[in-house]
């Protein structure tokens, strides 16, 4: 249980690198857990060979949903699109390094499912996404 | 009268169990769901080890002793809240049906585009979302009953609502987020003078108050059995009389019919009428043992006790800086405390109190519009029933100091 608020996660919570919004940007997109209210948005800016270059997230939430959403903007700077769109659950949790119940997965999981809205350029987010 | 919460506690088995191992569990969280005490689950148990069989229309002994049992925890619920006549006492799947059916049954019958229903700030999504339904269907007014900061209804802003002629005000008896107890026999009477009809949503009142329909005078009251000590999937609706007579039928079904033939049919007559296809009858029997634990104790006892948790929870809590409760003072207050705390979200607060065994709510608690107007997103929710022991509220406030040290 500890490991859920390891140093990793406190310190991405309460310093965040990637947090902010980019304006003029090529992906944005947001969304809420409806459990609690936790709101992600993001924000990529992509170059001419489909890589993402540059991403920020806002939001407003818990330690797992914040901490994730600033791991995962973190990992996928420098990647391909195409890639962005293969990411999973997995991903996820392997960035975080913890394991969570089922409750606590959306938290964890609603940076992904906005990341995958935005770049798949769906109209809404769907718990599809993050299977 | 007192509890002695010591003795009481060992009705309820689940206390005894360990969270995590060497960890006990504190349970914080009745406002959801309350823990089930031995003899509502032996009641249930003893049902289908013995009686079992589906009741109303069968003539062999089991379906017979069904029956009984069915009606007799209507008898025991109906009692509970000084219902006139037990036939008053409708069984469904919890408040949120109980409330539907009237919005479905007496608000679609009777109500026409125009007309003015008086809700107020506070409520539960379940007293909501059934009439935003029926107002978008009807186009219904709403209006709101405003909240206070101090987290009370603004009475005087009621008296000018109810100038516009509105035909139902739908209000909590308790606030399930800031644990205002709301004074409904003056509402009651206030909106019957306006001539305006009543349901009160008694999902947390009727568990935690003495609620008596009859001093009251609502004309609906909504509650559910899981809040009281009871199972899960069963609730109920109590209405005037005259009311539920002259009220269409909810769900159609089996049961709910006097006869059917293959191009219409005829309404049974009240409760039936409004209780389609085999209820719940193991947890209408375990509901009635429910009402029959709280009116051993008394309602008054309980009340008592839980003022005494809260008046303490509040005193602790406060003490702890960056803590905010929210709603009132504690004589204004049934057993809940909802607050926030600086710097760290509800959902946080209430994982890491969950190492300790702490169980309390973290989220909006099905009070979004509430939140907002508290300007909060979510808030972490310890609450109290009869069980609840002041030592609880120490485990609380020393797993608060612990969750401050992780996020400082």
């Amino acid at each position: 249980m500890d490991d859920l608020y390891r140093e990793l996660i406190i310190d991405h919570y309460k310093n965040p690198q990637y947090r902010g919004h980019l304006d003029p940007n090529d992906i944005h997109f947001e969304d809420d857990n409806p459990l609690c209210g936790d709101h992600i948005e993001i924000t990529l800016r992509v170059d001419g060979d489909g890589k993402v270059y540059d991403g920020r997230f806002d939001g407003k939430g818990c330690a797992i949903s914040q901490a994730s959403a600033d791991l995962l903007v973190e990992s996928i700077i420098g990647k391909p699109v195409e890639d962005v769109k293969k990411l999973s659950k997995q991903d996820v949790l392997d960035l975080l390094g913890i394991e969570l119940g089922p409750v606590r997965l959306k938290c964890a999981l609603l940076s992904l499912k906005v990341l995958k809205a935005g770049v798949y350029g769906l109209g809404e987010s769907s718990d599809d996404l993050v299977e | 009268m007192t509890l002695n919460v010591t003795t009481l506690r060992n009705d309820f088995p689940i206390l005894n169990r360990e969270v995590h191992p060497g960890v006990p569990l504190v349970y914080l969280d009745s406002t959801a769901t309350t823990q089930k005490p031995r003899s509502v689950l032996e009641a249930m148990e003893a049902f289908y080890r013995t009686n079992n069989a589906n009741i109303n229309r069968g003539v062999h002994t089991l379906a017979e002793e069904s029956t009984a049992k069915y009606e007799q925890a209507r008898d025991a619920v109906a009692k509970f809240i000084n219902a006139p006549h037990p036939g008053q006492v409708i069984f469904t799947r919890n408040a949120t049906e109980s409330i539907n059916l009237v919005a479905y049954t007496w608000a679609r019958h009777n109500l026409k585009a125009g007309d003015l229903l008086i809700l107020t700030e506070m409520e539960h999504h379940s007293n909501l979302v059934p009439w935003h339904i029926l107002a978008a269907e009807r186009s219904l007014e709403l209006e709101f009953i405003p909240v206070t900061p101090e987290g009370l209804l603004d009475l005087e802003a009621y008296r000018l609502l109810l100038a516009g002629d509105p035909k139902l005000v739908a209000f909590t008896g308790m606030s399930n987020v800031l644990g205002t107890i709301n004074p409904v026999a003056q509402m009651v009477s206030l909106a019957h003078a306006a001539g305006a009809l009543t349901l009160l949503d008694g999902a947390q009142s009727v568990p935690h108050l003495p609620v008596d329909v009859q001093a009251l005078d609502v004309d609906f009251l909504a509650f559910s059995a899981h809040k009281m000590l009871g199972p899960t999937g069963i609730g109920a609706l109590y209405g005037r009389i005259d009311l539920l007579e002259s009220m269409p039928p909810f769900l159609g079904g089996g049961d709910m019919i006097k006869t059917v033939h293959l191009r219409n049919f005829t309404p049974n007559s009240v409760p039936h009428k409004f209780e389609a296809g085999t209820p719940a009858i193991a947890e209408a029997v375990g509901f009635g043992a429910a009402v029959d634990y709280l009116s051993g104790i008394g309602m008054e006892a309980v009340a008592a006790h839980e003022r005494e948790m809260v008046t303490y929870a509040l005193e602790r809590l406060e003490e702890i800086p960056g803590v905010k409760v929210l709603g009132p003072s504690a004589e204004n207050k049934g057993g809940v405390a909802a607050f926030t705390l600086e710097g760290v979200h509800p959902h946080d607060i209430a994982q890491i109190l969950d190492r300790t065994g702490i169980a309390i709510r973290a989220g909006h608690h099905c009070a979004q519009p509430l939140h907002e107007k508290f300007g909060i997103t979510a808030s972490a929710r310890a609450s109290f029933y009869v069980y609840s022991l002041k030592e609880e509220v120490d485990k609380l406030v020393a797993g608060i100091y612990d969750v401050k040290k992780i996020f400082e």
